[in-house]
């Protein structure tokens, strides 16, 4: 019986992990890539020369949810690449299926919203490799190119001034001391990535 | 005045929960119906596209102990602007929560470990305890019967 009860669990844990999207966890080496930002210039972590870490962030135009932390993710870029932790932002839905989407659609968006980050079109599905599943979805790597934090920017997308828990900025502060990132994976609510089938 | 809002807010079926643990009361129970749990957003084009799956799927238990409950999580200062319009419009008579729980790191895993938090996404529940999650959209009506059938 208890042999059974072992395979069981063993089958049921099996069948639950083959569920689970690929993609990194914390502490996987992550791949750079190369990709083409709204200006036609192809960016790669690697041109990131004196960067400490990396904040790469899949998100997009059209997601209410995205939209919440433009302001945010653009703040976050003010404040932390001249610290050494640029944002990288991919966008990775199909721009067929949602035109919002489209190069032209983020060109407006920079241009709108004075966006000094890339924004790039993830034409590698970049998005899946690193196991990105909603926008937006946040991805901190370290000066490896390690992933050290995966998930939500903060607690609270409707309302910036209710935020209790700065999810990404306390993940860099311990990369800044040197620490082991105490929240590592945090999970919000999303869009679901529409890429190309 | 506030009995007339209540009554309003009935009429047009959209219960605002503020925590999730307060919503979970309405499906965590120890009966044998199974509640199919669908979490949605107008702004969602996949869980647009799967709401009519739902909907027919509701019409086709109706004699039986299924119960559906549809979680839009749009943002709660656009449930008169979107989701009570966007019910009223497709003419959903189903039961239709709003979840403005903002802790979503708090009550995502509260649904299931596994579930990113992307939605469309559809639990059921029977006795109290979660027996299947779906992270991602049904091709069909039959799909979602198939799955339900399962646990019935």
């Amino acid at each position: 019986m208890k042999q059974f009860l072992f395979l069981a669990v063993l089958f049921f844990g099996m069948s639950f992990s083959g569920t689970k999207p690929m993609g990194y966890g914390v502490g996987d080496q992550a791949a750079d890539f190369k990709l083409k930002n709204v200006d036609g210039k192809m960016v790669s972590l690697s041109d990131f020369k004196d960067a400490k870490g990396y904040i790469v962030v899949f998100t997009c135009n059209h997601c209410p949810y995205a939209m919440k932390y433009e302001d945010r993710i653009i703040a976050l870029n003010a404040k932390y690449a001249p610290l050494g932790y640029p944002v990288i932002a991919i966008n990775p839905n199909d721009p067929i299926s949602n035109p919002d989407d489209n190069f032209d659609a983020m060109k407006e968006r920079v241009k709108e919203k004075s966006i000094s980050y890339p924004y790039l079109v993830d034409s590698g599905s970049i998005y899946a490799q690193y196991g990105a599943t909603r926008t937006p979805h946040v991805f901190l790597l370290d000066k490896a190119k390690v992933v050290q934090y995966i998930g939500a920017i903060d607690d609270n997308a409707m309302e910036p001034s209710s935020v209790k828990a700065k999810f990404l900025e306390e993940a860099i502060a311990d990369l800044q001391a040197g620490r082991k990132v105490k929240v590592a994976t945090t999970k919000a609510v999303g869009c679901s990535i529409k890429a190309k089938a | 005045m506030l009995f007339c809002t209540l009554f309003l807010k009935a009429q047009e079926n959209v219960v605002v929960f503020a925590k999730y643990d307060d919503m979970s009361r309405q499906f965590l129970k120890n009966n044998d119906t199974l509640y199919v749990v669908n979490f949605w957003a107008t702004w969602c084009k996949p869980c647009v596209a799967e709401l009519p799956f739902f909907l027919e799927a509701e019409q086709f238990y109706k004699s039986e102990k299924v119960k559906f409950l549809l979680v839009s999580l749009d943002f709660s200062d656009q449930l008169e602007k979107r989701v009570e319009p966007f019910i009223a419009k497709n003419n959903i008579k189903s039961t239709c929560f709003l979840l403005a729980d903002q802790d979503a790191n708090g009550w995502i895993p509260k649904v299931d470990a596994d579930w990113s938090g992307a939605i469309p996404a559809s639990a059921i529940f029977k006795n109290g305890k979660k027996v299947h999650f779906t992270e991602g959209n049904f091709e069909s009506t039959s799909d979602l019967k198939k799955l339900i059938n399962n646990h019935l």
